[in-house]
């Protein structure tokens, strides 16, 4: 029993609650929003520390033994995510000051920020599977109405059809969570682990399993993403970066923990599933990328290579692929919060968002380039940056388990990512500036908090990627529950 | 008893189904909200009908109806009607603001788009 758990998802919720009474009051709700962030990372801080020294953390909701209450764990995996998720927000959280503007500031962005903060961290924490559609719900509602606000054409035409999507694949989830209790009886992840390894897996089980992927890919973005550069390409930047960086980690995140705890039992159908699907998002979304011209585009496509990389790192079912797994989330939930900041600074200096309207801009803004090109490395997994442990030890796993085509897949699509970002770089940054001076609507942001957004989370990408081998303890630590799961089972069902 | 409910859930999912391939906004909606409706009578039914007591402690009998189904009913109950209505909402608004209530008119889809 440990009551630290609750705490990620009672203090965004609190200040969410909080800041509705402040609407007018911006000022006032950035300072809370801002002292509740740092306190958020702290708190997350404080977890990974405590499972680092005492092992899996639970907490048994109203008193209730599990299987029978809810039941929030924290493994290191999750407790992780949620620091990782919480540095990420806080980042964006600063980038929002200076960039969202004061219409939506008065119109409950803030809460609305928080409140999907409530849902990302509630999914990482809980062990009970239909606690997690509750927190996908709180997620996705705050995720529609940030989608929504500003109210513009675009916004209009993309938010009905994300709406559409999600409300589809939260049917299919309940669904799935119907036959799942049918099947075995019982909603605790770790005691449905205990009874399908019991019962065996095979037949109707499996099925239940694929149904849950279907639902998990939609909201990842795993191989049916169809929905997903369309719609991420809607609200303003500060938005996108949270749902770049977060949303889609959320749905990936329950993809690993349901066939690494709930059906790992038949890996030779599942993990062939998650593997094909892993290669067709990695294929299509770097194709994605290097082929359109437009910065939103390209950067939603880069998104999906780094979903399809982690998929590929579960889909191998090693130890190594496992820790992969774990770094390359941290690394992916880190650098694409960071390239949506940078994308959109980038688009609000140029004052377009088509390559084809810039260039020359390293002149008026070498930070910003410097800053890109870092990132450009990270992302294709250079080292000394953070992208480099994870898709070496995921590729390592790769090859352990045999898989040499898709290892050499994973390794294209880094290469896509390399073009892509440097695609970019080289057509906005250098070449010749055009002549009409878009200069308007910059001067009345603040480009100096975003900057301040960019460096924070720009130095913990490097910091990732320099300390990787003080952040390996952890990880590895991470690892072995997810390639064990009887360690999370006698964890939370111990007493 | 539970084959009835299984045909009604199969019919519940086809009208949703149905009423979702269409283009009309507002037809989606209504289809979503029936796809709702039939997933929870499969909640129900999947977790087998049974007519117990309710189970509170010393209320008698020897058969309880298990809670938990209609917890989880409940909850997605709720979850499910809030959504509906703020889809609504959004679906007026998307009318207002582009005249249409089609969900990918044809005449926008190329027209230029002016930034948020």
């Amino acid at each position: 029993m440990n009551n630290l758990l609750v705490l990620p998802v009672l203090l965004p919720m609190a200040i969410a609650v909080l800041l509705m009474f402040f609407r007018t009051k911006t000022q006032l709700q950035r300072v809370i929003g801002l002292l509740g962030g740092i306190a958020n990372v702290g708190i997350a801080s404080i977890i990974v520390l405590r499972v680092r020294e005492h092992g899996i953390q639970t907490l048994q909701l109203g008193g209730w033994a599990p299987p029978y209450g809810i039941v929030f764990v924290a493994d290191m995996f999750a407790a992780l995510l949620v620091l990782a998720a919480s540095i990420t927000g806080l980042a964006v959280l600063i980038y929002s000051f200076s960039t969202i503007g004061q219409k939506r500031e008065e119109h409950y962005y803030y809460t609305f920020f928080h409140f999907l903060l409530v849902g990302v961290y509630g999914s990482f924490l809980t062990g009970d599977i239909f606690n997690l559609f509750v927190f996908f719900e709180v997620m996705l509602i705050s995720s529609y109405a940030l989608i929504t606000l500003g109210g513009s054409k675009k916004q209009m035409r993309e938010a009905p059809k994300y709406l559409l999507i999600n409300i589809l694949s939260s049917t299919l989830f309940v669904a799935a969570v119907a036959y799942l209790y049918a099947a075995v009886g019982t909603l605790n992840m770790a005691h449905l682990s205990q009874r399908i390894a019991e019962a065996g897996q095979g037949g109707v089980l499996n099925v239940i399993a694929v149904l849950f992927l279907i639902v998990f890919s939609l909201k990842a973005g795993l191989f049916l993403f169809f929905w997903l550069p369309g719609s991420y390409a809607a609200p303003p930047f500060a938005v996108r970066a949270l749902f770049g960086a977060l949303l889609t980690k959320v749905g990936l995140y329950a993809i690993v923990r349901t066939f690494t705890l709930i059906f790992p039992y038949d890996s030779s159908l599942t993990h062939t599933w998650i593997a094909g699907m892993a290669a067709a998002t990695m294929i299509l979304g770097g194709i994605g990328a290097a082929a359109y011209r437009d910065i939103p585009r390209i950067l939603n496509y880069n998104v999906l290579i780094g979903v399809g990389f982690v998929a590929f790192g579960l889909s191998t079912g090693t130890r190594d692929g496992m820790e992969g797994v774990v770094f390359y989330m941290l690394h992916d939930i880190l650098s694409k919060g960071l390239m949506f900041v940078l994308g959109g600074m980038l688009i609000a200096a140029a004052g377009t968002d088509r390559l084809d309207g810039m260039g020359g801009l390293i002149r008026r803004r070498p930070g910003l380039g410097w800053m890109f090109f870092i990132l450009a490395l990270a992302l294709t997994g250079i080292p000394p940056l953070s992208g480099f442990a994870g898709k070496v030890l995921i590729v390592r796993g790769g090859l352990e388990d045999g898989m040499l085509t898709l290892s050499l897949v994973a390794l294209a699509s880094s290469l896509l990512t390399l073009y892509s970002i440097i695609k970019i770089f080289r057509e906005a940054f250098w070449g010749v500036e055009p002549q009409t001076e878009p200069e308007a609507e910059m001067s009345k942001a603040r480009p100096g908090l975003a900057n301040v957004s960019a460096v924070v989370l720009l130095l913990f990408v490097i910091g990732l990627g320099v300390g990787a081998n003080g952040v390996y303890g952890p990880v590895s630590q991470a690892g072995e529950t997810l390639a064990d799961p009887s360690l999370y089972i006698e964890a939370v069902l111990k007493e | 008893m539970e084959w009835i409910m299984a045909v009604a859930v199969g019919v519940l999912f086809m009208i949703g189904v149905y009423l979702i391939l269409s283009k009309s906004l507002l037809r989606i909606i209504l289809g979503t909200s029936l796809l709702t409706h039939g997933v929870h009578l499969l909640l129900l039914t999947m977790a087998g009908l049974k007519r117990g007591a309710a189970p509170v402690l010393g209320s008698g009998g020897d058969a309880y109806a298990d809670p938990l189904p209609q917890a989880l009913i409940l909850t997605s109950i709720v979850i499910s009607f809030g959504v509906t209505a703020l889809y609504f909402v959004l679906a007026y608004r998307a009318y207002q603001t582009r005249g249409t209530d089609e969900i990918d008119a044809a005449d926008e889809v190329s027209g230029k788009e002016e930034e948020s």
